[in-house]
């Protein structure tokens, strides 16, 4: 009994030997091994642009490796379309959610392989099963919704619930932690263990820390589409990981900010938004320090920066910028005014993934003369200007007309960033500003932020990732449910009194309830 | 049924705005919601145009709309699913010429082969006629699926060319020589006091529900037009459904076609034409057919072509200039997408 175990857990559920994939041009992948063991997790850790998710959808079956031998369960497998996969048990969690918009929860869980005789779906026995399914799981979901209607962290439950229907024998996931709130991580890491009870083979990726410390049991560390080495999670620490990752030394992760609060540079009195996502708002930031929101998924923070900039309507309240009140914000009014925003979701709101760095870039500065004169773009001046920005952000590799589609998370930061060095500006909205990009882009935009604050501009940093605001910040305001919770300086700010104002704020809300 | 059934949800949060001027307009546009613009729309048409002529309720006008919007249910039902997989079918104006022209000559054919054999004379040009809309939608499918080139385009191409080969066909002449079973018995032909074509558009509207709402290949054209790339890891063959789609949009279109030659008696070129083809389109649109894919159901595409057939017939008995109407028509389609984006962006956000 104990030898068949003993005998299982050592030969590997999957077996990658010399992997290479390119990609028109670039090596993503480069005769990389990987093994996952029956009942392990396996955390797959890199900068973007390492090759992880190349790795990951080659295992997926997304597409197939140009060289190299692919095991799983000790049978050579060629040929694999995502549609074996799954059928041989291989289940991914993608980042980029592969749900249908326009479909409910339910349907999507079955997408592919829905219960039906004779090209008639069979509706009652698969929402027999959905329900059976999300009640064992313990998500919060409704199956009948549908997708487009879900927030994030309902949409990646959704997900991570398609993955597990059906047998699964390897689930691959791939930072499935972004979106979801402290108490939903909980849950998924109690499946998690769940899981590896049962003898599943896990492979996950992360950046974050605290996570890998949790779960691994063993990490495969990757740099620019090389293998560079395998370890056991339990003696490494997490400086070696970040060295081997980056193939260099990083002492520490933040730096330190010389703040020096100035003048009140936003002021928002009594803000509420259209849809109640924020309800009266006081909230000030100073120029030359970084003022921070905390919050968990869905608090309002982030509404509340993109209100200030124009995106969310506004019900009541005003909002000031420079003392002068500013109504009906408009993101071309903003600008004008020298307010920038960054968003979240780069793909979404941010770039032309078809365009150019340098057109990407400009994009917010195009009615500048130095840009255009008379509706006539001065591209010669453009493309100085840009390069200029993009030197001064250290891209790598430093060519501007590359398509910002080809870049990594950090890179595409770095070309959102390049836009608030192509005007004058005087104050910055971060929404969360290290999400999807790795730890060495993170220390860049870090270092970019500090020299926007030394030379007296007002930052404001929305982030869902505690450690960040709190060291980033001078001043910290704690949100929870539209509201400001908590305002914290100095010696207050820290993790225990973060979460203490949410949990006071949540003790409050059940007593009136 | 559970597609829409979010939407009173996502309502809700509008709610306080609509309470704080309670009265009419707020009821009024519950009922919109409720049973959508379209209905309220139609039911506006219908009884505006009762009051200001007589003629429009007569049996003989009603027929007539009915059957029109028939051969246009079917057609737009074709369209319909083309468009919610992400596709535009811009051929099946010509494929209704061609179906109606190839079936007449075929009819001719066959009855100079086997004088007297009715029932094998219509089964072979009913099969030629329906087998060419399934040839033009095979070619438009696999162009799509295959070659990657935009449904736009290929249909382009294909619409241009079809049209030609009906042309070519019958030099411009009506084709005669059909049996005279074929259009007396079922082309002129009613049941229960209605035209032929009404039953077959309603079987047609039927099987189309069915498809989408309990098959297969309904659902995976839903997911298709929805996210073809979740569709893709999800497993779903996503290339025999795009070309499934051009099929059966041919093959409606053909049916269409069909109907319509039976019914006048002699295969043209000039049917269908790119005045279907628009309607088609217009009806999808109107119906809440997205044209970003992946939503629309073909109940209301129907609801929506008895709308714009009896807004044309309207039309005509106002004496609206002919040349008039399509600048109608235009408006209502640029409305009804605008309204679908509208919806859009409220929901955008949750």
């Amino acid at each position: 009994m104990n030898i068949s175990v003993e005998a299982r857990k050592a030969a590997p559920l999957l077996e990658l030997k010399g992997i290479s994939k390119r990609f028109t041009g670039v090596r993503a992948l480069d005769h990389v091994d990987l093994d996952v063991r029956a009942g392990e997790l396996h955390v797959l850790f890199g900068e973007n642009g390492a090759g992880k998710s190349t790795l990951i959808n080659v295992i997926s079956g997304t597409f197939p490796p140009d060289e190299g031998t692919f095991r799983f369960d000790g049978e050579e497998i060629r040929h694999l379309s995502p549609q074996r996969a799954r059928a041989i048990g291989i289940s991914p969690v993608f980042q980029e959610f592969s749900l249908v918009p326009s479909l409910t929860v339910e349907e999507n869980l079955f997408l592919g392989r829905e219960i039906s005789a004779g090209g008639v779906l069979r509706a009652g026995a698969m929402r027999k099963k959905a329900r059976a399914l999300i009640d064992e799981l313990g998500f919060d979901l409704d199956p009948g919704k549908r997708v487009d209607d879900l927030s994030r962290a309902h949409q990646q439950m959704a997900e991570i619930a398609k993955a597990l229907l059906g047998k699964v024998r390897l689930l691959i996931l791939d930072e499935p932690t972004a979106s979801l709130t402290e108490r939903e991580t909980g849950r998924l890491f109690e499946l998690i263990a769940k899981l590896k009870a049962q003898g599943v083979g896990l492979i996950y990726v992360s950046h974050r820390m605290r996570e890998i410390r949790a779960l691994a049991d063993r990490v495969t560390v990757l740099r620019d589409g090389r293998h560079i080495r395998t370890l056991d999670a339990a003696n490494v620490t997490d400086g070696e990981l970040v060295e081997l990752m980056t193939g260099r030394r990083i002492d520490v992760l933040f730096p330190t900010i010389e703040h020096a609060p100035a003048e009140v540079a936003v002021d928002v009195e009594g803000l509420s938004l259209a849809d109640g996502s924020v309800r009266e708002v006081n909230f000030h930031a100073r120029a030359g320090e970084i003022t921070g929101i905390a919050g968990l998924v869905g608090c309002g923070k982030s509404e509340l920066v993109r209100a200030i900039y124009g995106l969310e309507p506004v019900v009541a309240g005003t909002i000031r910028i420079d003392g002068t009140p500013y109504d009906a914000p408009a993101p071309r009014d903003s600008l004008k005014r020298g307010v920038a925003y960054f968003p979240a979701n780069r793909v979404a709101e941010g770039l032309a993934l078809s365009r150019p760095i340098r057109e990407n870039a400009s994009l917010t500065a195009l009615d500048l003369p130095g840009f255009a004169r008379l509706g006539v773009l001065r591209q010669g001046s453009e493309r100085g200007l840009v390069a200029a920005a993009m030197e001064r952000l250290k891209l790598r590799p430093p060519n501007i007309e590359r398509p910002a589609g080809a870049l990594s998370g950090g890179n595409r930061q770095k070309v959102m960033l390049g836009r608030a060095l192509t005007r004058d500006l005087k104050v910055f909205l971060f929404d969360e500003p290290s999400v999807g990009i790795d730890v060495g882009a993170k220390l860049e935009v870090y270092e970019f932020m500090k020299q926007l604050v030394s030379e007296g501009a007002a930052v404001i940093v929305v982030s869902s990732e505690l450690p960040e605001v709190l060291a980033l910040s001078n001043r910290l305001y704690v949100m929870h449910h539209g509201r400001i919770a908590a305002e914290l300086t100095g010696s207050e700010k820290t993790e225990q009194n973060v979460l203490a104002s949410f949990f006071k704020e949540h003790l409050a809300t059940t007593e009136a309830a | 049924m559970s597609v829409q059934a979010s939407v009173p949800g996502t309502s809700t949060s509008h709610a306080p705005a609509l309470a704080a001027r309670p009265g009419i307009a707020a009821s009024a546009r519950g009922l919109v919601g409720r049973i959508g613009f379209l209905p309220a729309l139609l039911i506006l048409v219908v009884v505006g145009m009762s009051a200001a002529d007589p003629q429009f309720y007569g049996p003989i006008n009603i027929l007539n709309i009915l059957r029109n919007a028939s051969f246009l249910t079917i057609v737009a039902c074709g369209q319909a699913l083309v468009i919610i997989a992400g596709g535009f079918d811009l051929s099946v104006g010509a494929v209704v010429a061609l179906a109606s022209v190839v079936t007449a000559k075929v009819m001719g054919l066959a009855a100079a082969a086997f004088p007297g054999n009715d029932a094998l004379v219509i089964a072979c040009g009913v099969a030629a006629g329906l087998g060419s809309g399934a040839a033009v939608g095979l070619i438009n499918g696999l162009c799509v699926a295959r070659l990657k080139v935009s449904g736009f385009v290929v249909t382009l191409g294909t619409m241009s060319a079809t049209a030609g080969v009906a042309l070519m066909i019958t030099s411009g002449i009506p084709v005669y020589g059909m049996p005279q079973s074929f259009v007396r018995d079922f082309g002129r032909a009613q049941f229960l006091g209605l035209p032929t074509a009404i039953y077959v558009a309603l079987i047609v509207l039927a099987v189309m529900v069915f498809v989408q709402r309990r098959t297969l290949f309904g659902r995976y054209v839903y997911a298709i037009g929805g996210n073809a790339d979740a569709a893709i890891v999800s497993g779903v063959g996503i290339r025999r459904h795009l070309v499934g789609t051009y099929v059966l949009s041919g093959v409606l279109a053909a049916l269409a076609g069909i109907l319509l030659t039976a019914q006048v008696g002699s295969g043209q070129a000039s049917f269908g034409g790119d005045r279907m083809m628009l309607q088609s389109i217009a009806a999808a649109v109107i119906g809440g057919v997205s044209l970003r894919g992946g939503v629309g159901r073909v109940e209301i595409v129907a609801v929506s072509a008895l709308f714009l057939t009896i807004l044309g017939n309207a039309l005509n008995l106002l004496h609206i200039d002919s040349r008039l109407q399509p600048v109608f028509l235009g408006v209502i389609m640029v409305a009804a997408v605008a309204l679908d984006e509208l919806g859009r962006r409220r929901k955008s956000r949750v």
